[in-house]
């Protein structure tokens, strides 16, 4: 039971092809549940520029037996942190191009505190630790994207954080 | 048996997603390193200890001494870059 003893629902976790519509997700998260008293927000888009080289297309692989679990357990992490009433992540593969939506995570809970906390240590976690490659294709040529070091460093802060 | 999974720019480098090791079964992930390693060429240089990779077993992320088991899936991949 999470702190507050409120109840919660398991969340919606989907890796697609296919893009997302985000008001239709939030609509789906917060239906019927007055408990709900806001919901965060966060879309990742695909940039047109990376490491100075313009990017045409960017191809999405992942570990297929291994994702929903990590991000069922991330959302778990984050629920025993913050009083999560409900969530939704949902992450794109293959065939991507710039400005497309590529990754969403909707948090709701009572108060915002809990959801604005729970979205973005979400996504730190994502960015570490669930089984996604990405792979650009430039006018030099294609190559993996090197994970950063920054993205390790926003991981570890909650590590040491207290809340 | 062990079924050995590579992803992204590891699987490129060794020219296949998967492979199943048998005998000798390593008994642990850095068992199964070293063993790799011993192949020489694109394995000795992309599973360098001066190189960033990960390993999970079973969909878990493990370390060198996680052990293995026969029936384990072991997934090698370079550091995740999603989201």
């Amino acid at each position: 039971m999470p702190p507050g003893g409120i109840v919660t629902t398991m969340p919606t976790i989907r890796v697609q092809t296919e893009d997302f519509d985000v008001g239709a997700e939030m609509t789906a998260l917060r239906a019927g549940n007055a408990k709900i008293g806001g919901i965060a927000a966060f879309v990742g888009l695909v940039r047109d520029v990376n490491d100075g080289a313009g990017v045409s297309t960017l191809t999405l692989e992942h570990y297929p037996a291994m994702t929903q679990k990590a991000l069922v357990e991330i959302v778990d992490q984050a629920r025993v942190r913050w009083e999560v009433i409900d969530a939704t992540v949902i992450h794109r593969i293959g065939q991507l191009s710039p400005t497309d939506q590529i990754v969403l995570v909707l948090v709701a809970s009572g108060h915002r505190g809990d959801s604005f906390q729970a979205c973005e240590y979400i996504m730190d976690f994502l960015k570490t630790r669930a089984p996604f490659w990405k792979k650009e294709s430039t006018v030099d040529g294609d190559h993996w994207v090197s994970a950063k070091k920054s993205d390790d460093t926003a991981t570890s802060r909650w590590q040491t954080e207290q809340n | 048996m062990l079924n050995v999974l590579y992803f992204a720019s590891l699987r490129e480098a060794f020219g296949k997603p998967s492979e199943h090791i048998s005998s000798p079964l390593p008994t642990n992930v850095e068992a199964l390193i070293l063993l790799l390693r011993a192949r020489g060429g694109v394995w000795s240089e992309s599973l360098g200890a001066d190189k960033r990779w990960r390993v999970a077993v079973n969909q878990e992320m493990a370390s060198m001494e996680t052990a293995l088991n026969a029936g384990d899936e072991i997934a090698i991949f370079p550091p995740v870059t999603g989201g």
